[in-house]
């Protein structure tokens, strides 16, 4: 698939996502904005998957977790348009008896969700896992996972840092949304992550800086040097240096918009700033 | 005559767990185990000298323990973790919650050194809290086997066992007095050691073989108690229970566990539903132990057969 046709349907991804939250009147937009460019390169041009028939197991297919899962709008959305779910249950979203749970979850079973996340911290450790049931059952594939800049304050986290770098788990390739908000403010405020990268490569992790985290240039080649890196002993860090609310210039870098909805003034100015380019759900 | 259960020769309940996670092993590839650091105190040191490819050590790293076991158990594995009960329950609630039962994960928590009977290292170990934490959770079957042999039986069973499994053991040398290949152990099914006509005791754990002394020391009294053996504490065996509420007034409870959300609140809330009974019980009454000796612990807290036999006094006056 060429740029411009990932460069397309990743602004229809992120109005589904503002749609989809301004719908339910409830939802996290400013993740959601700035990971979609992230999750478009992933499902539509980089990882060998198979949207449907979903198989829980993942074995035989590339696999991905999100673990700083209230990002889940823009998430749900790319699941639905490339294949694993039909675009029209993206309207579902927060709703009662809806496969498309306010954070990812596997009860409602939602093609494409293999681990519920929303409490955060625990998703890394599920993807070392899937990557070493992988390797145990001699599956070539890889195993993807992104985590939040401030999920990072959990300790979990650096206790999977240590674990993956330990076992070598050398099929994974872990993507920091390197944002520098949580919901109560700048990282650097809340509790400071910073040195990020100098923490991961300390912890044993191959790390890589991705600058332009909305080029959808710069994210491909930074995911094919992740993989030229995997199968060699350490686990892969890439950290995105994303934009939160990318897209609708008043969400953006405003930690306020980590976790609400836009009033209707406010998503008219935000809607009038993605417009269209595929069938809307 | 009433059987009479004798102690085929002590062991500990960890060890049963230790050489059922071995044998199930060898018959399921499946299966895979992880450790935090306490290999040797759960006894899973046999599994990881025969499948060191099957064994993670995941160090003093409980929560991560359990989520990579939910990656694994995603990928149609089958994860043993172990540690001991505090650290399987308690610390990683929310890992249990969200990663392995909301997610509906196979994964399987071997728990040691469960109670008061962990004994010298005091409160901060004594896990009396467990079987309430995860017998709340929806998606969790919660064992805990009486000896040795019936801890073998439940890790074998586990291992069979579709969905996440709370397996809850002990750290002291205990007699062993069930049958080595026991066929009335089944998941989900109460055990009638003995039968009785004047009163019941339902147990769990390794209040099961002080239920017993209590039995035979109120026969010599005159007195008939069945025993039963409550060893599936989540799902419970409601008919199985509620047949005994039926037959008699005289209802005790005996745990190694809190008084409350244990197996005394298990056998009240079918007492509610069914047959409204008084129930006597048995357990740590809500305070925190200390270090000792097991035994002393026991008896200072109130969990030997001298105290299931008070209480079956206390349940025949109330009649």
């Amino acid at each position: 698939m060429d740029i411009q046709e990932l460069e397309k349907i990743a602004a229809q991804v992120r109005r589904d996502a503002i749609r989809m939250i301004y719908a339910a009147q409830s939802g996290h937009p400013g993740g959601a904005l700035g990971a979609a460019d992230i999750f478009v390169a992933l499902y539509f041009a980089h990882m060998r998957h198979k949207p449907y028939p979903f198989s829980m197991d993942g074995i035989g297919e590339d696999v991905f977790i999100l673990s700083n899962g209230h990002i889940c709008a823009a998430w749900y959305s790319v699941l639905a348009r490339s294949g694993y779910f039909p675009i029209e249950e993206l309207k579902t979203f927060r709703r009662i008896n809806s496969r498309l749970q306010g954070h990812p979850a596997t009860k409602e079973k939602l093609p494409g969700v293999r681990i519920a996340t929303g409490s955060l911290g625990q998703g890394l450790s599920v993807a070392i896992g899937i990557a070493l049931g992988k390797k145990l059952q001699k599956d070539p594939h890889l195993v993807y996972v992104m985590i939040g800049d401030g999920e990072s304050n959990e300790g979990q986290i650096w206790e999977a840092a240590l674990f993956a770098a330990h076992h070598r788990v050398d099929n994974l390739i872990a993507i920091t949304d390197r944002n520098y908000k949580q919901i109560d403010g700048d990282t650097r405020d809340v509790l400071n992550t910073d040195p990020l990268e100098e923490k991961w490569r300390a912890f044993g992790w191959e790390t890589l800086s991705l600058y332009e985290a909305h080029s959808l240039p710069a994210i491909l080649s930074t995911l094919r040097e992740a993989v030229s890196l995997s199968g060699k002993g350490k686990p892969v860090m890439i950290i995105a240096y994303t934009t939160m609310g990318k897209g609708v210039d008043f969400m953006e870098n405003d930690y306020r918009w980590h976790g609400k909805a836009p009033a209707p003034p406010e998503y008219e100015r935000a809607i009038a700033q993605l417009p269209p380019t595929l069938q809307d759900f | 005559m009433r059987p009479r259960f004798i102690d085929l020769g002590a062991k500990d309940t960890r060890s049963g767990f230790g050489v059922g996670l071995l044998e199930a092993a060898q018959r399921d590839s499946r299966i895979v185990a992880l450790s935090a650091d306490l290999m040797g105190s759960v006894k899973m040191e046999a599994f990881a000298k025969h499948f060191p490819e099957r064994f993670f050590q995941a160090g003093v790293s409980e929560a991560n323990m359990i989520g990579v076991a939910a990656g694994l158990a995603t990928t149609g594995l089958i994860p043993f973790v172990g540690t001991f009960a505090n650290f399987a329950t308690g610390r990683v609630y929310d890992q249990i919650r969200q990663s392995v039962c909301y997610s509906k994960k196979n994964v399987k928590i071997a728990a040691s050194h469960a109670g008061l009977t962990l004994g010298e290292d005091g409160a901060t170990h004594q896990m009396l809290e467990d079987i309430g934490m995860m017998r709340g959770l929806p998606e969790m079957t919660v064992i805990s086997p009486c000896d040795f042999n019936q801890t073998r039986l439940a890790t074998l069973a586990a291992a069979q066992w579709e969905g996440p499994v709370y397996l809850r053991f002990g750290r002291p040398v205990v007699p062993n007095f069930t049958p080595a290949d026991d066929p009335s152990f089944e998941i989900g099914k109460v055990q009638v050691l003995l039968s009785g006509t004047d009163g019941v005791i339902f147990a769990t754990g390794h209040m099961v073989w002080h239920a017993l002394q209590a039995s035979y020391a109120l026969e010599e009294k005159g007195l008939s108690i069945a025993v039963v053996n409550v060893h599936t504490l989540k799902p419970v065996d409601e008919m199985g229970i509620l047949s005994w509420l039926e037959q008699t007034p005289v209802i005790v409870t005996a745990e190694e566990h809190q008084v409350h959300n244990g197996l005394g609140d298990i056998i009240s809330h079918i007492s509610t539903k069914y047959r409204p009974r008084f129930v006597e019980r048995v357990a740590v009454q809500d305070t925190f132990g200390e270090s000792g000796k097991p035994d002393e612990l026991l008896q200072k807290y109130g969990l030997t057969a001298h105290h299931i036999i008070a209480a079956v006094e206390r349940a025949i006056q109330r009649k």
